[in-house]
């Protein structure tokens, strides 16, 4: 096996791969499913089937698969912007895309809510304007969240795009296809799993988000209250079991999501021929 | 957060290995909650002079400070604290009980049930108190927007809680009132802040509400530091003693050997110098001769009830009110 390999080192990279991800993944996970294990069924249950711990559910994925999807749409934009187009202070915006990436995002959250609370800036106008409040309440959780998700997409966008031979698109024209026919056709399929895959990171960093969340949510049970914060008050109560039963679950729901939106890039791959 | 305060806690350890000179220094560590940030700074060089007087040591004190309930939960997980002082009894009991690093009769040990100082809970208001809040009653009206933390996660917006629960029991005679009550009052409460220093935030910087009900040192520092001229306090007829009690973890500090720096360290809180430095940081002192009389001035007269005489002690009130399916879930129950 190895020597039929180009590159040398197969076992110790192996090794390194399999006791890496037991160290970092496999264990702490497995410490989790243990802690949730102190429950019996039944307890388990009532905590899932609680009406407040389900209308968390609902809010963390729910705004995080919305937040996911603007900042899908507006990050292939943002990255078609920056690989194809030259425009004064390209590079400048180009770094500050990545700004969300390092900022604390404790120090993101208070931005956001100074911003777009009812007596902010953006939130007064909207206010004034539509009568709309964005911060504390869930729309500010999805503002918030497009905020976290955007360099995602943008990023897993842009080097595909850098890749994409714009001969292709030429090729499409002088064979008569309209500039809509180009994009449907030719340059959407081929970016489409990458954008995909920024949705998918957009929206996982999204369900688990606490930092910049918590101070633009207002926090309300049953109203505007996400999931992590549901865990911190149950360890606040210290009940761990609950806490790590909430956790798992979460896990396991976006475990399958995942899942489900990688199932749909391979068939979007292979549809437009790429595997 | 636990892993945040390690980090700390190594990058502390780091620093003082390699300045060579402080090696030899032993060391405290204070974990307590979030408004006694002030307090401990200036106490803590006060007690590192007079250790130096008394016993000719070099010592230094680390503090650590967060919301209550986080830092007990980080000492329970093994943040090695030698001393605690923290918002509620509750919180010691509960390492006592479940890291067993202190005997559960802890709160005799020192002086005035291990309260070298107290506090309570006030209103902070606009400037000139624009909705006319006097007592507890005003914050159930019609139009009055409160600012209170959520008490599951919050020690200072339990006393909250339990200070507006006790008075509309009083006032109104059931414990069917009582929860009315809160119940109209959280329905006044627009955004559920996870600890008291996000609230203050929330009023402050936001411009949210009509009130703030915050811990009495809490108000003041927002009214000295934070926005002078634009906040009035507001200080109700009754209100909750928050006791806010200090003790050893007798574990950590036998293996540490810090056990007489630990205890000579709370025994100075008691002492003329820290009475007078509570006080200074609005902290209510337990013998206020100590304290300088402008100091003390500040601190208007109030009926205060304790948690014990209304409540039956922190584990009762905390299994009636805050654990699932309490009052304060029922609150917010659809």
């Amino acid at each position: 096996m190895s020597q039929s390999n180009i590159m040398p080192g197969f076992r110790p990279a192996i090794s390194f791969t399999l006791v890496y991800l037991a160290l970092i993944v496999l264990i702490p996970l497995s410490a989790m499913l243990l802690k949730t294990f102190q429950l019996s069924l039944d307890e388990y249950w009532a905590i899932l089937t609680n009406q407040r711990v389900q209308a968390s559910f609902r809010l963390s994925f729910g705004a995080s698969l919305i937040a996911a999807a603007i900042a899908a749409v507006f990050g292939f934009i943002i990255a078609w912007s920056l690989v194809r187009y030259s425009f004064p202070g390209k590079r400048l915006f180009d770094a500050l895309i990545d700004l969300p990436f390092a900022l604390p995002t404790a120090v993101a959250g208070i931005v956001l809510a100074a911003i777009y609370e009812p007596h902010g800036w953006i939130g007064k106008l909207v206010m004034d304007g539509t009568g709309i409040q964005i911060a504390y309440k869930p729309l500010g959780i999805v503002f918030a969240l497009i905020f976290i998700g955007l360099p995602f997409v943008v990023r897993t966008i842009e080097p595909v795009l850098q890749e994409f031979d714009t001969a292709m698109e030429e090729a499409a024209a002088s064979l008569g296809a309209t500039r809509l026919q180009a994009f449907v056709k030719v340059i959407l399929p081929n970016i489409l799993p990458a954008t995909i895959t920024g949705f998918a990171l957009a929206f996982a960093r999204g369900v688990g988000e606490y930092g910049s969340v918590i101070f633009i949510a207002g926090n309300m049970p049953y109203i505007s209250e996400i999931v992590p914060l549901l865990i911190i008050t149950k360890l606040e109560q210290y009940d761990y079991a609950g806490a790590t039963a909430i956790g798992l679950t979460m896990l396991i729901l976006s475990f399958l999501l995942l899942l489900l939106i990688n199932g749909l890039q391979w068939w979007v791959r292979r549809r437009s021929g790429q595997l | 957060m636990k892993f945040t305060q390690a980090l700390k806690h190594l990058f502390f350890t780091l620093t003082l290995l390699l300045s060579g000179t402080a090696l030899a220094d032993r060391t405290l560590l204070n974990v307590s909650y979030d408004p006694t940030r002030e307090l401990y700074q200036d106490f803590n060089k006060e007690f590192i002079k007079y250790w130096k007087d008394k016993a000719g040591e070099d010592v230094n004190v680390q503090q650590s400070h967060g919301g209550g309930g986080k830092q007990t939960r980080a000492v329970i997980d093994g943040l090695e604290a030698d001393v605690v002082t923290l918002a509620l009894s509750y919180d010691i009991d509960q390492i006592a009980e479940k890291a067993r690093l202190l005997p559960k009769d802890w709160q005799s040990r020192l002086p005035n049930n291990s309260l070298p100082y107290t506090s309570t809970i006030v209103f902070l208001v606009r400037k000139g108190n624009p909705k006319g809040i006097k007592n507890w009653a005003d914050l159930v009206k019609d139009g009055v927007s409160v600012i209170t933390p959520n008490p599951k996660t919050s020690g200072g917006a339990r006393y909250n809680y339990l200070a507006a629960w006790a008075f509309a029991e009083k006032s109104y005679g059931s414990k069917d009132a009582a929860k009315d009550f809160v119940q109209k009052l959280y329905k006044n409460v627009p955004v559920l802040d996870s600890g008291a220093r996000g609230s203050t935030t929330t009023f402050i910087q936001r411009g949210i509400g009509d009130v703030l009900l915050a811990w009495e040192n809490e108000a003041f520092l927002a009214i000295n530091e934070l926005g002078e001229g634009k906040f009035d306090i507001v200080v109700p007829p009754v209100s909750i003693k928050a006791e806010t009690p200090v003790a050893v973890l007798d574990k950590i500090v036998k293996k540490n050997g810090t056990q007489d720096l630990a205890e000579a360290y709370l025994q100075y809180l008691y002492s003329p110098v820290g009475q007078k430095l509570a006080a200074k940081h609005f902290y209510r002192p337990y013998q206020p001769e100590h304290a300088s009389p402008e100091d003390l001035k500040r601190f208007p007269k109030l009926e205060l009830f304790t948690v014990n005489e209304k409540f039956g002690g922190w584990p009762q009130a905390q299994k009636e009110h805050f654990d699932d399916g309490g009052t304060f879930d029922q609150v917010y129950a659809p």
